[in-house]
């Protein structure tokens, strides 16, 4: 044929044939997508430690192992309360002149989905004690440790933040280690990160592929009741400041072994912390509102309470999902009047 | 044979590794029952299915067996007695003909056949067929409780059918053993007692026919032979049991442009580098994850190392070892010189010194931004585009120059290849289309487009011209090249958002690359059928040969590679599979077991040629080996642990569970790494012994060296 054994036309249809293709696959959704879209109402920018703590985050090249993308399937409920939309990404625009811009959804999951971690881990104390090693708090991490955005003083000057840093993770060195800008930049960058509540009226997009599993459906508080693995929820939601020992960690996260809270014969403050957080000892960081954050169910609660009340030596009564619901209500009416 | 060996070889490696680590699974799964949505227990179903089938396939060989040896048997038995005797005589050696002459005898009795037995038939096992054929499934059959049972039946079953089988063969044996004895004895009777069958004349005549030998000298004569024509060439008389494979040197050829020799030594020679430097990396980043305190620099931590090694080996080994081939092939198939040389040398060092300053920069923090393989910022990417336009002119030109009629088509893949990378890098790195989900819309085309219509494209391209080079024969079909190339331009450029399945990304968009993926089969299939239908009829070259083991891994891995990437776009199976290392599994399985490959092969396929020199023979094997027995233990782990992990997320296990889950599997991909980072160490060696002409003195051109200087001497 005399159209292949002509270079000029042969490698100009390929060249207009790639380029139309390209036009209907890329060019045109790209385009659509960047003009019709706009952030939710619920959006504020970032701050200038909150955009430097992106630049540090896009520096050390964390979305090789953290996406930040809620899919729209059941399995990723976990990271965040609604699937992604692209109102999401959409104030994400060119950094500077040499570098593109960054929505860092990524395509692996090596380490947990960041989108909502400002909600879903709020706690300075842990994110700092994290980037200097994360095996202090997660033990079976296999994280990168930072330790570049941290220094090790003999002694603290005024105004600096302290990570309580154990000492088998000190490398044989004394002296306290203090948080660099840049960690508390990149830190106040994770805090950030929360999902945006869709506008009044807008439902949430579903989540998709919902397990076949019949729905657990609490029936009172009948003794007979399956139970959901406390262990595992616990592992999920409260391990890593807790720990799997229950002990915490000194100064930064209190014990729930042979805690008194715990173990109370009345458990409303126990649920009231889950809940709500708690913020009031100094000798100890932050407790977020985990129950809420993470939308946890009564069911949920009432396995990790029952898990909490029988490990590490606790001593405390199980409790049934019917008592838990109870003060859940009692909470939610006791808020909302506030 | 050597191929057989081989792929037999590394296919009991393979179950090895299996059987190795099916424990580790088969304990996964009792330990937590890891099951799939509609609640299907698949490590036990599994298990049912394969003693199943086992029975199934005991019983039909089994079946199929009996049925022939009692064909033959009925065949014989309705043969009439002449035939039996004639049957009996032709087969005769000369002194066994002697013993029957001497027991020619006169008295005459008959004695009638038995006839033969029936009832063997029922034996067929349709009764058993029925017995072993799965049940239907029902929602019963998805309870472990249930399937464990089948499984507690299907043992013993699978046992008594092997066992029955053993016993009824035994018994059909000792049937016609019984029946050719008798058999023996009717003869007798017919030799000892009959003599209207049988008379000494015709056994004479049976004897001296069987005595007739030829001299072996009928058709050769007497003379000795000559090779006038010099058509023996290439002689190996060295034999010896070797452990690897002997290669046969490649064959003289008329001598390449030095100048250009030169160019193409030197980007396959910084090419070698780029891959030592990027999988070292790579090999570093699999062992943080087993060890992740290993260091604390910042240069050396695990999110910037992780961008070297990916674009150290996408954009410098790959590019510059595809670039190199290039330089050779095309001037080759367009039988002209090459149009530049001087923008070849300037093309190996735009992309090299890019390279260098691009990792440097990544590895000091500066990059592009969250995109895989687009973290160099523009400068540094339009430097390495600029080499890369250097050449699409030059290899243009070089055509435009070309003596035949034809643009053979590996000219169409590796021309095509460059127009559209070219086109992708420039769409990616320009500043439009960026904001917001446009972005990850771009990314996804650019990270698939940069695999599909750049590496693997050059690399069809070089197969089509060094396949039929180095099997000596031509291309096996012509159209389904065409096919392919065709083929794979439509589908492939729609693909690229498979990547970003159930993201904010349109749903359209997602759907349209599912369809593109499946798509995709048809250049798949088209160009596997080509390749492996010009190795058909020739496999018996691959052992002997320095690259065509190389290219065979390199076309199979083609196939299931990409077989692979469709499999992972379904809705599906992304949901399981996506954001775990089945990815990481799949990318290995692509870069390294096809493109990878197909560079060793074309490195080993010319640079012999290009220095004279031949590479250690021990070293290409063991390059071949580490590397391949290495890639499994890279990619098979991490498939199944990604899928492992993947079955946990969908399980709502809590994430650090599914991080444990990993440990094992991150240990065996180091191992898997090891091996295969070992193998780029021997390339190294390989390559400079090809390059630096260090070679061992050849008795034949010494000799020829020292009759010149004595015929200078004497004149």
């Amino acid at each position: 044929m005399e159209f292949y054994n002509n270079h000029k036309k042969l490698f100009s249809v390929v060249t207009y044939l790639f380029s139309i293709l390209t036009l209907f696959v890329v060019i045109i959704p790209a385009y659509q997508n960047q003009e019709n879209n706009a952030p939710l109402p619920g959006y504020k920018p970032l701050t200038a430690d909150e955009a430097a703590g992106k630049a540090i985050y896009i520096k050390e090249g964390c979305v090789g192992c953290h996406s930040q993308q809620v899919r729209n399937v059941d399995m990723d409920k976990i990271w965040g309360s609604r699937p992604g939309i692209a109102a999401d990404y959409a104030a994400s625009s060119r950094t500077d002149f040499w570098r593109n811009s960054a929505n860092l959804m990524g395509t692996g999951r090596i380490g947990p989905d960041l989108t909502n971690i400002g909600a879903r881990q709020p706690s300075i104390d842990w994110h700092l004690a994290h980037l200097y090693n994360p095996r202090i708090v997660v033990k079976q991490s296999i994280m990168a440790p930072y330790p570049w955005y941290f220094e090790i003083k003999n002694k603290a000057a005024k105004g600096d933040v302290v990570v309580n840093v154990p000492e088998e993770y000190m490398r044989g060195t004394t002296g306290v280690v203090v948080a660099k800008k840049e960690a508390l930049q990149l830190v106040a960058y994770l805090q950030s990160l929360k999902q945006i509540k869709m506008p009044d009226g807008t439902p949430d997009p579903t989540f998709l592929y919902k397990p076949a599993k019949k729905e657990f459906t609490p029936q009172g508080g009948a003794n007979g009741e399956p139970e959901l693995d406390g262990k595992s929820l616990y592992a999920a939601n409260c391990q890593s400041c807790h720990q799997e020992n229950g002990e915490g960690l000194k100064g930064a996260f209190p014990p729930l072994k042979g805690s008194p809270i715990v173990n109370a014969e009345n458990i409303e403050p126990f649920v009231g912390i889950i809940m709500n957080g708690y913020d009031a000892r100094a000798d100890f960081g932050v407790m977020p509102a985990i129950g809420t954050n993470n939308s946890l169910k009564a069911e949920e609660i009432a396995a990790i309470m029952n898990h909490e009340r029988t490990s590490w030596g606790n001593t405390g009564k199980k409790v049934t999902v019917a008592e838990v619901k109870k003060i859940m209500e009692f909470l939610k009416t006791s808020t909302a009047s506030k | 044979m050597k191929k057989n060996i081989h792929s037999k070889i590394s296919l009991i490696f393979t179950l090895a590794l299996i059987t190795v680590l099916s424990p580790s699974l088969s304990q996964a799964q009792t330990d937590h029952p890891v099951s799939f949505f509609p609640n299907k227990t698949i490590g036990l179903g599994l298990w049912l299915t394969l003693l199943i089938a086992l029975a199934v396939i005991a019983v039909l060989y089994f079946a199929f067996k009996t049925k022939r040896d009692t064909k033959i048997y009925s065949k014989k038995s309705k043969q009439d007695k002449v035939t039996k005797l004639n049957c009996f005589l032709n087969n005769l050696e000369s002194e066994e003909i002697q013993v029957v002459k001497e027991n020619l005898n006169n008295s005459n009795s008959t004695k009638k056949l038995l006839p033969a037995i029936l009832g063997l038939l029922f034996l067929l096992p349709h009764n058993v067929f029925s017995q072993t054929e799965p049940a239907k499934r029902s929602e019963l059959f998805s309870q472990p409780g249930v399937l464990i049972t089948f499984i507690l039946i299907a043992i013993p079953l699978l046992f008594g059918i092997i066992f029955m089988i053993f016993k009824v063969s035994r018994a059909l044996k000792h049937f016609f053993n019984e029946q050719n004895k008798k058999d023996a004895e009717l003869l007798v009777d017919m030799i000892t007692k009959e003599t209207d069958s049988l008379d000494e004349q015709t056994l004479n005549t049976l004897k001296k026919a069987n005595d007739f030998g030829l001299t072996n000298s009928e058709l050769a004569g007497t003379a000795s032979a000559v090779d006038d024509r010099g058509l023996i060439r290439n002689v190996n008389d060295d034999h010896d049991i070797s452990f690897f494979a002997e290669k046969k040197s490649a064959a003289k050829r008329p001598k390449i442009d030095p100048q250009l020799t030169r160019l193409v030594l030197w980007f396959l020679g910084t090419a070698v580098f780029w891959l030592l430097w990027g999988t070292s990396m790579g090999e570093y980043l699999g062992i943080k994850y087993v060890t992740p305190d290993a260091d604390s620099i910042s240069w050396l931590s695990f999110g910037r190392l992780r961008a070297v090694h990916t674009n150290s080996v996408f954009w410098a080994w790959a590019t510059l070892g595809m670039m190199g081939l290039g330089y050779y092939v095309v001037p080759m198939v367009s039988n002209a010189p090459l149009h530049s040389l001087k923008n070849g040398w300037r093309a190996l060092k735009a992309v090299n010194i890019a390279m260098v300053v691009g990792n440097i920069s990544v590895m000091a923090g500066i990059n592009n931004g969250g995109g895989e393989y687009r973290e160099f910022i523009w400068p540094i990417m339009a430097l390495w585009a600029y080499g890369l336009i250097l050449t699409l002119h030059n290899f243009i030109k070089t055509v435009a120059k070309r003596t035949t009629k034809e643009i053979y088509i590996s000219n169409w893949y590796i021309i095509a290849s460059y127009i559209m990378i070219i086109i992708v890098a420039t769409l990616a790195y320009l500043p439009f289309l960026q904001t917001g989900i446009g972005e990850t819309i771009v990314q996804g085309y650019y990270m698939h487009q940069a695999v599909g219509m750049w590496f693997m494209f050059s690399n069809l391209g070089f197969l089509y011209y060094f396949l039929p080079q180095q099997l000596n024969k031509p291309i096996y079909s012509y159209s389904l090249g065409v096919l392919a190339f065709w083929s794979q331009i439509i589908f492939y450029t729609l693909i690229g958002t498979h990547h970003f399945i159930f993201s904010a990304l349109p749903w359209w968009l997602q759907t349209i690359a599912i369809v593109g993926s499946v798509g995709q089969l048809i250049a798949v299939i088209s160009g596997t059928t080509n390749y492996l239908m010009t190795f058909k009829g020739s496999f018996s070259k691959i052992g002997s040969s320095y690259s065509l083991p190389f290219f065979l891994v390199g076309v199979i891995y083609y196939f299931t590679g990409s077989m692979q990437g469709t499999a992972e776009a379904f809705r599906e199976t992304n949901l399981i599979w996506h954001f775990t290392d089945f990815t990481v599994a799949h990318s290995h399985i692509t870069m390294y077991g096809i493109i990878t490959f197909l560079l060793f092969a074309g490195i080993y396929a010319i640079v012999p040629r290009l220095t004279g020199n031949e590479p250690p023979k021990k070293g290409v094997g063991a390059h071949f080996w580490m590397a391949l027995i290495g890639l499994q233990f890279y990619t098979i782990p991490l498939m199944i642990g990604g899928t492992l992990r993947g079955l946990a997320w969908a399980e709502g296990k809590s994430f650090i569970e599914s991080v444990v889950l990993m440990a094992p599997y991150w240990l065996w991909r180091a191992i898997g790494g090891s091996l295969m980072w070992g193998s780029h160490i021997v390339l190294a060696y390989n390559f400079y012994k090809m390059v630096s002409g260090s070679k061992v003195t050849s008795v034949k051109e010494k000799a020829i060296e020292i009759l010149k200087q004595r015929t200078a001497a004497s004149k």
